[in-house]
């Protein structure tokens, strides 16, 4: 019923993804607010979708993939305007909503019946939200540890061109990647603790080993290391930018892997 | 004919070693300037000294012993200076020549960083320091007056000046490509070229607050400390103490790398791969340029900056061109001042001369006339008057704007000749006695204006002028 609008939403993103890119090679700012009012345009009819279906009949019974790939990108732009409200980084559009326009695009073409968690217990919309909302943060340390490396590679080759004239200094994009690992880590952290205590309340056993389980805890770990090589060795600048995106590319590998089986896992991150 | 001479040896003539040997402590630079003096052939002499140059300008009567005067002035500046090994790298000027040396040397058109600011200041303090000793008179004092307000003209007329601020404008902003807020930043400063000392007052500008300082002569670093509110460290520390610093400034005289890419790789582990951002603005580089390999250290050189304010050559050019028309302007200017310099005398003699004569004829006639009514008398002085007018005025005309003219001097010897006319004494030249009361009054007044008018033009740029002790002057000679 939500799927046109769902569908409206897609298209603004993709509107306001083509025109962050179109000002990624322009000097003004014109473009960009452009981009941002239309952005603006898609989240509020994306809230709207979403609110829909939390206060439906159905409500939080049952999250579908959909709605989790729904809620990830809604999070993604909710991220990036306030963001943009903070510090006026409008150059974060044009790497944030690719992202964002993925995610719902993809949430359009899953079959909305392909759910993902079985409405065993209410507590699972916690597990979901927090895990979307900790793979958010690491989504944003993965585009911080992008535009990092652009930038960290223009300035070595003596490149001023457009592009550096827009990425913000590196120190911002380290301490923005930082900062995103730091709150994503803990959320990852609750949303597997409950997924666990929805499983065992589901299943009786906290793990059943499966391959998506595997995967977010090889993730958990992956992130844990990347945060205490920054506070114990001094893992920062480029080897953060390079870990924050080797780690987001395993993440996204689990959402296909999730995606491409169709199954109904019991557990997902 | 009085005649303006400048000799003298720069960084593009002579090499560092050479011109160190030259450099007068300012503590003596009065000794110095009296020696100038006692050559009897030097009318007039200021001596300029900077971290690449030493001249000497002097007003003289005959050009070439006025040059040999200025060489042995040089020779006997330091022992081990023989004229063998002086005379190679000595550049001599006369007339329009040297005039327009000074005009590009104070429009930092000369200068090593062309546009560089600090040019203007010195050549004020040479002429302070020649007004202190009366050793300028009448002509330096116009010509250097002509020479600042040149300066400050091509400042604001051309876009010169901006190559030099640019230069270090620019290492400030691709520091903030790296560096969002500098007030937590810490900068080191190696060695005290001047780009790099621009280049620092941007940065403290820009809000870093804490400087260190290195060079290889302590006081030096103990005043530079002081400029910059910024802690000194010995030189030879520098490299353990690199980690500290998020900006490193280098600028310094060596003629070999002092900072390797292993020194760098060590310094950024110690940072904890924060990211180290290096500019190099000496020229032989003294930032080894393997060190771009580094991670998270970011190198530029005085190319990469330069490169950076994207001026292009045709633009620096043009401005280039645009200054050096300037100062041609100015030189047919000051010498058409110097020409006419040369023709009031004469003109003042003639008109003398010619009253003198009516005045006696007028005389003679009225004491043969007996008495006569004051109506007669108005009557007859009239006629002279009249006469002696009418003659002269051509005359004058002629030679007045003969005088503005490239062959005036021809004219204004004719003229002495025709009209009997004694040859003037030498213009009072201040060293040489008389009137010198009054000259004394002049000087204070022009080093009065002169101070005036430095705290206003002249930014926290201007070298402090007290620095004075021996091993400083070594240092600026050197470029350290």
């Amino acid at each position: 019923m939500m799927l046109p609008f769902l569908q409206l939403t897609a298209g603004l993103y993709f509107a306001g993804t083509l025109l962050s890119l179109v000002y990624l090679l322009r000097r003004s700012h014109v473009v960009a607010k452009i981009a941002l009012g239309v952005t603006c345009v898609g989240f509020a009819v994306h809230s709207i979708v979403l609110a829909s279906q939390v206060f439906s009949v159905e409500g939080l019974k049952w999250v579908t993939f959909q709605t989790a790939l729904s809620f990830f990108s809604w999070s993604l732009v909710c991220v990036f305007l306030l963001v943009v409200l903070r510090q006026s980084l409008y150059v974060l559009g044009s790497f944030i909503l690719p992202l964002a326009f993925l995610s719902s695009a993809s949430a359009v073409i899953v079959p909305s019946e392909t759910s993902a968690l079985q409405p065993v217990v209410q507590a699972v919309w916690v597990h979901v939200t927090l895990s979307m909302l900790g793979t958010v943060g690491f989504a944003v340390a993965f585009v911080a540890g992008l535009m990092y490396l652009i930038q960290d590679r223009l300035l070595k080759s003596k490149q001023f061109n457009v592009l550096s004239f827009k990425l913000p200094p590196l120190d911002v994009l380290d301490t923005l990647n930082q900062r995103s690992i730091v709150l994503g880590f803990p959320l990852l952290t609750l949303g597997i603790l409950t997924g666990a205590v929805s499983a065992r309340l589901t299943f009786g056993e906290y793990v059943s080993w499966n391959s998506e389980q595997i995967w977010a805890l090889v993730t958990w770990v992956f992130y844990l290391v990347v945060l205490m090589g920054r506070i114990t060795v001094g893992w920062r600048a480029k080897k953060a930018a390079y870990l924050t995106i080797v780690g987001f590319t395993g993440v996204l590998l689990t959402f296909l892997g999730v995606m491409l089986k169709g199954t109904t896992p019991s557990i997902s991150s | 004919m009085k005649h303006v001479i400048v000799v003298g040896l720069s960084h593009k003539t002579a090499p560092v070693e050479l011109r160190e040997l030259l450099v007068v402590p300012d503590s003596r630079v009065g000794e110095a300037l009296n020696r100038l003096m006692a050559h009897a052939r030097i009318c007039e002499g200021m001596v300029l000294q900077t971290c690449n140059r030493v001249e000497v300008y002097a007003v003289v009567d005959h050009v070439d012993a006025g040059f040999s005067d200025i060489q042995q002035f040089f020779v006997d500046t330091h022992l081990s200076v023989s004229a063998e090994m002086l005379l190679p790298h000595l550049y001599r000027h006369a007339g329009d020549r040297a005039l327009a040396h000074l005009f590009r040397v104070t429009s930092s058109l000369d200068s090593m960083v062309v546009g560089e600011p600090q040019i203007l200041g010195q050549v004020k303090d040479a002429f302070r320091l020649a007004l202190t000793h009366n050793s300028s008179g009448v002509i330096l004092n116009k010509l250097v007056k002509k020479a600042i307000s040149v300066a400050k003209r091509i400042r604001s007329e051309t876009r010169i000046a901006e190559n030099a601020v640019s230069v270090s404008y620019a290492a400030v902003e691709l520091a903030k490509k790296v560096f969002s807020d500098f007030s937590a930043r810490t900068a080191m400063l190696v060695g005290a070229g001047e780009m790099a000392k621009l280049a620092a007052q941007h940065l403290v500008k820009n809000g870093v607050r804490h400087v260190l300082l290195t060079t290889r002569n302590p006081a030096r670093a103990g005043s530079l400390a002081e400029r910059f509110h910024g802690t000194s460290i010995p030189f030879g520390d520098f490299l353990g103490e690199m980690s500290k610093a998020d900006i490193v400034l280098c600028s310094t005289g060596a003629s070999h790398y002092l900072i390797g890419p292993a020194d760098v790789q060590r310094a950024v582990r110690e940072r904890w791969n924060r990211p180290m951002f290096l500019i190099d603005v000496s020229v032989p580089r003294n930032i080894d340029p393997e060190v771009r390999q580094v991670d998270n250290a970011f190198l530029f050189d005085i190319d990469d900056l330069e490169g950076h304010v994207e001026q292009n050559r045709d633009e620096r050019i043009r401005e280039a061109t645009r200054a050096e028309g300037i100062v041609k302007e100015e030189v047919g200017v000051m010498l058409k001042w110097l020409q006419s310099l040369e023709a009031t005398p004469a003109i003042v003699a003639l008109r003398q001369r010619a009253d003198a004569i009516k005045y006696a004829e007028v005389q003679k006639a009225l004491s043969r006339f007996g008495t006569l009514t004051s109506q007669q008398r108005e009557a007859l002085d009239g006629l002279a008057s009249g006469i002696v007018n009418k003659l002269l005025h051509g005359s004058l005309v002629a030679l007045k704007s003969a005088a503005q003219s490239s062959n005036g001097s021809v004219y204004i010897e004719a003229a002495r000749r025709f009209y009997g006319l004694e040859y003037p004494s030498p213009l009072p030249s201040p060293s040489r006695g008389e009137g010198k009361g009054m000259e004394e009054a002049e000087h204070v007044a022009e080093r009065q204006k002169l101070e005036a008018d430095q705290s206003e033009t002249e930014g926290p740029s201007h070298e402090p002028a007290g620095e004075s002790d021996k091993q400083n002057v070594a240092q600026r000679a050197s470029g350290l």
